[in-house]
């Protein structure tokens, strides 16, 4: 799996892709019935091996060099904190190498998305924990901002 | 001016600004606070109150701020998203604000496994750059993030944090810039040690023009031995230290390491100074107010009253 998670290219096509796929359907897409179970299960076991996915429900994967920010023990979605080692290792889990690092790193290998990690990202939406992130994007659930939010 | 605040205006007058970390007592007596606070107060131009720094719990950084106010002294109270998630947070700034608080430093705060009670339940329900624009959309939209409306917005100058010296150092300037972009008017940054590794950073925030949209402060301080220095490298979160700076401090006899530390400090105040691009800087000593006072003398900062520009930098 850490071939895939280090080639970031790929999995930014194969996102780009995917998401063109389902696009046609989203009139079928909709939250809280059958569908969305089909595509929780499907998501579970796909990006749970892949990205160690929390199911947070709002994806960010392509703004985050496809590398999942649910990861990193403080839940940061915009950037690594002040606290990585110097040897680019966690602060809280010094076995871990910090997501943030590896986040810049492959990030700067991914040509399409690469430059969206220098986007700032809204809080989540702890409402979403555990429903299809590929829905909620599709559906626009997923970027809905809180009314303060947008500008 | 955004905020009325004193450090605002210094630090728009183009003076170089100095401030200083005062940690909270752990105590319920405001003695606590005001002792500390004065020995700070005559050799600064803001106070920052941190909040449960390294995850130890003390008096909260909102109750200091509030004895600090009350008796007219100028707080940057440090606001973590480690302990408290965006409704308790929303409430503080209002009420911090309310209390005459007119900085605020937006941090994403250390975790919980770094204190004295791993065992909390950590937070984190914002980042740091989420918690600047929701201060901003407070003062700036006169609203909640819900978008609720304010009857009164906070005067808050918005500051946040940086740490030039930690990896992955080439994405650190574009993520100050995320930070100006989010809602920073200043940053003050961790420690530092290394002044050429500053230098660089500061080269690529000159290049990004960062400098000219925040003030940038250096955070400062000094080592009181080898020993210390190789404790703080090992067990505070994002402190680096080179080599060559505890070998200097070992070179000194036993008793007399902690003037080495000082002398350090002071001679990375002078080279910071320097350094264009930088408006001030912060200094820190765990439980050491007089130390520091010391040190902000010793360093020439309170000569530092001449103006660097005759006219208030707009446009910020």
């Amino acid at each position: 799996m850490s071939f895939l998670q280090n080639s970031p290219h790929l999995l930014e096509r194969a996102y780009s892709a995917t998401s063109r796929a389902l696009s046609p359907f989203r009139r079928w897409l909709k939250p809280g019935g059958r569908v969305e179970r089909l595509f929780v299960g499907v998501e579970i076991v796909t990006k749970r091996p892949l990205f160690d996915c929390r199911m947070c429900g709002q994806c960010v994967l392509h703004s985050t060099g496809m590398t999942c920010p649910m990861t990193c023990p403080k839940n940061l979605r915009n950037g690594p904190c002040g606290g990585v080692r110097p040897d680019g290792r966690c602060e809280i889990i010094p076995d871990m190498p910090c997501v943030w690092v590896q986040s810049w790193e492959r990030s700067q290998r991914m040509p399409v998305y690469g430059s969206d990690i220098l986007t700032v990202l809204p809080p989540l939406n702890r409402q979403l924990s555990g429903t299809s992130a590929w829905i909620n994007d599709l559906t626009g659930i997923a970027q809905k901002l809180p009314a303060g939010w947008s500008e | 001016m955004r905020s009325g605040s004193r450090l605002e205006r210094v630090l728009r007058l183009g003076r170089f600004a100095v401030t200083a970390e005062l940690n909270p007592p752990d105590s319920a007596d405001p003695q606590s606070v005001y002792r500390r606070a004065l020995v700070l107060a005559e050799v600064c131009d803001a106070i920052n109150a941190t909040d449960a720094s390294g995850a130890n719990v003390h008096m909260s950084s909102v109750g200091m701020c509030a004895v600090l106010t009350h008796a007219g002294y100028e707080p940057v109270m440090q606001v973590s998203c480690r302990d408290r998630n965006r409704i308790a947070i929303q409430g503080d700034l209002l009420g911090a604000a309310a209390m005459g608080v007119r900085n605020v430093l937006c941090l994403t705060g250390d975790g919980v496994q770094a204190g004295d009670q791993p065992e909390a339940k950590p937070v984190f329900d914002l980042d740091s750059i989420s918690l600047l624009r929701t201060a901003r959309i407070l003062r700036d939209k006169g609203q909640f993030l819900s978008g609720r409306k304010l009857e009164a917005p906070p005067r808050l100058f918005l500051g946040a944090a940086e740490n030039p010296f930690a990896p992955p150092h080439d994405f650190r300037p574009l993520r100050l810039g995320k930070k100006i972009e989010a809602g920073a008017d200043f940053i003050q940054t961790q420690y530092c040690f290394d002044v050429p590794r500053l230098r660089e950073f500061m080269a690529r925030v000159r290049d990004l023009g960062l400098h000219e949209r925040a003030f940038i402060l250096i955070g400062v301080g000094p080592l009181r031995s080898a020993k210390a220095a190789e404790w703080m490298r090992a067990h505070v979160p994002g402190v680096v230290i080179p080599d060559e700076i505890i070998r200097r401090l070992k070179g000194a006899p036993a008793g007399r390491q902690w003037q080495e530390g000082k002398r350090v400090c002071i001679e990375i105040i002078q080279q910071v100074r320097e350094i264009e691009g930088v408006s001030g800087v912060h200094v820190m000593a765990y439980r050491q107010e007089e130390l520091v006072a010391e040190i902000i003398r010793e360093a020439g900062l309170l000569r530092r009253r001449h103006l660097r520009e005759k006219e208030p930098r707009g446009g910020m």
